[in-house]
């Protein structure tokens, strides 16, 4: 087995066994944090698809973490106030459905974002998709219906067919399970003829050109399927913490999946997960030192960016060749 | 005579007062090498962009194939069957040499679209991206990462890629540059026999391959082909003598 393949598995294994662990020595608030790491890593590992494999630096993918998070507000809200949304649809608390609601909305969302960001390029269109994502934040705050700035809350915790989702290790185990599958799939699209070609536009346009392939469709699909992923892991956070406020829109949010996937490592398909983890754990233990812990974390990810370029998995790794 | 496969026709571009392109009138047809020459300046990169689609003429049209391709976008004109390679290599130099080889192939096929199987080991593409090496004999070098090849073996995987694409016709702007004496020579060689599969447009500096392989030359000078024939008109022109190969005696 090639080393990165061992450490593909051995860094969701961390993951899990942290949350068993805890579940064991009754710790349910590590189970909670070991829950936000998953889902983090899930929005991380959709970014990295378009960062990671695409080359395209969006710093507006808090937008469709918080259309994912809000398409998961809104049918809860409306399962829990028997209220039908504009009188005709039903809302509803399964998670099968708000998921795919979810992935729909925010693929449609990275769609029209994506076809108007991706005519620009470089610095132009990071400026683009954060205006993009700016302007979605502002519309929710601006929006009383659900909640406006101060978010919403859903009581429960939405259901899974035959799981207890109010156990914190059950949902943990669901958004690990997720967590995975779109893992295997990031895997296979990465090795994939459209992840060839997609990684390529990345190194050389002109190249992609020139074989005959069209740099801004192939662009755009995986801009479209980066946001559906962080859109996912978006109704997952709000299910989390049964909250959903335009915090989830902001740029801060963008800045943070972006930050968590240089510290784990750009590219790499375990690195959004290797730094949702370390995140996490700064987060922990840092928030107990200062209020101020965001200082330490700026000093980490500076010596990230300056002596380990890789991230975590990087520096195991080293710069290996991603082909076999 | 034989119908012409590729043709620009009264092409002319201009960058503000600089006229890079004047009228220019060419033809490449089945089966020859047409080579196009001219001193530093002369509008041949200019030129070249605007037949591979990078650039748009003010005027004047591009025919490839019998269709009227001025209008087209460079992949479109790519998937019409005119395989180029740069003058300045452009590979993606993180892949390996055959993931390079691999996407030509890719590019040829289309369907780009496959999100699940994995690319490396389709039998097809690999098969087309490895008789590509092996003819350009970078076959042992298929591992390798683009970025730690030299300069000489990336004009090779070049020219490669620009092989598993199957193409009408080949463009080709400077493939020798840099190549050594040896190097050089081989793909003199090499081009010598590809001419029969595909026709090639070939824009060189190094004479001794101009005169050894065209079948045609055109001279451009200040935008204008001034001049197109065999090696020996083009020799014996007293124009060409003048604007071009004089400035060489003179040297």
């Amino acid at each position: 087995m090639r080393r990165e393949t061992i450490l593909n598995l051995a860094i969701p294994g961390i993951l899990l066994a942290t949350a068993l662990i805890a579940y064991a020595m009754e710790e349910p608030y590590i189970i909670t944090l070991a829950t936000k790491a998953a889902i983090l890593a899930l929005a991380g590992v959709g970014l990295n698809i378009a960062l990671g494999l695409g080359g395209l630096v969006s710093l507006g993918h808090a937008a469709f973490f918080g259309v994912g998070g809000y398409a998961m507000g809104i049918l809860a809200f409306h399962a829990q106030n028997y209220m039908p949304i504009w009188g005709v649809l039903e809302g509803t608390k399964s998670m099968p459905i708000i998921w795919l609601v979810a992935l729909i909305a925010s693929a449609l969302a990275a769609l029209v974002i994506g076809a108007l960001s991706l005519r620009t390029s470089g610095v132009y269109f990071i400026m683009i998709t954060l205006a993009f994502g700016q302007m979605l934040f502002y519309f929710a705050i601006s929006w009383p219906t659900y909640g406006g700035e101060d978010g919403m809350s859903i009581y429960l915790r939405n259901d899974f067919p035959g799981v207890n989702t109010l156990v914190p290790l059950n949902f943990f185990l669901i958004c690990f399970a997720v967590l995975t599958v779109v893992l295997v799939l990031a895997d296979r699209l990465g090795k994939s003829a459209f992840g060839l070609a997609l990684q390529a536009t990345r190194q050389n346009v002109a190249r992609v050109e020139a074989v005959g392939l069209a740099p801004y469709r192939l662009r755009l699909v995986a801009f479209t399927i980066s946001g559906a992923v962080t859109g996912l892991a978006g109704a997952l956070f709000a299910d989390l913490n049964r909250f959903v406020s335009p915090s989830m829109l902001s740029w801060h949010m963008s800045g943070e999946i972006m930050i968590l996937i240089i510290l784990g490592g750009i590219a790499r398909l375990s690195g959004p997960v290797a730094g949702a983890m370390l995140f996490i754990a700064l987060e922990y233990v840092l928030e107990d030192l200062s209020h101020y812990w965001h200082v330490y974390l700026g000093a980490i990810l500076l010596g990230v960016v300056l002596f380990a370029r890789g991230g975590v998995v990087g520096l195991i790794l080293g710069r290996e060749v991603a082909h076999d | 005579m034989t119908e012409a496969l590729l043709q620009t026709r009264a092409i002319c571009k201009s960058f503000g007062a600089l006229e890079a392109s004047k009228d220019v009138t060419l033809d490449l047809r089945p089966g020859e090498i047409h080579a196009l020459i001219g001193p530093n300046g002369a509008g041949k990169s200019t030129l070249i962009a605007q037949i591979s689609g990078a650039l748009r003429p003010d005027s004047g049209r591009v025919i490839f194939d019998g269709q009227d391709v001025t209008a087209l976008t460079t992949t479109q004109r790519a998937r019409a069957g005119l395989g180029r390679t740069f003058q300045i290599s452009a590979l993606p130099m993180e892949f390996t040499v055959l993931q390079n080889a691999v996407l030509g192939a890719l590019g040829q096929r289309g369907r780009a679209f496959r999100f699940f199987g994995n690319v490396m080991r389709d039998k097809a593409l690999l098969a087309r991206a490895e008789e590509a090496l092996d003819q350009v004999g970078l076959a042992e070098f298929r591992n390798f990462v683009t970025a730690e090849l030299s300069h000489g073996q990336r004009r090779q995987l070049e020219v490669a890629v620009a092989l598993t694409l199957q193409p009408k016709a080949f463009l080709m702007d400077e493939p020798m540059a840099g190549l050594g004496a040896e190097g050089s020579h081989r793909l003199t060689g090499f081009l010598d026999e590809l001419r029969h599969r595909a026709p090639i447009l070939l824009v060189e500096h190094d004479m001794d391959a101009v005169f050894a392989l065209a079948d045609r030359i055109s001279v451009l000078v200040y935008g204008q082909v001034i001049a197109t024939g065999t090696a020996d008109e083009i020799k014996a022109d007293p124009r060409v003598r003048e604007a071009y190969l004089g400035e060489e005696d003179a040297a």
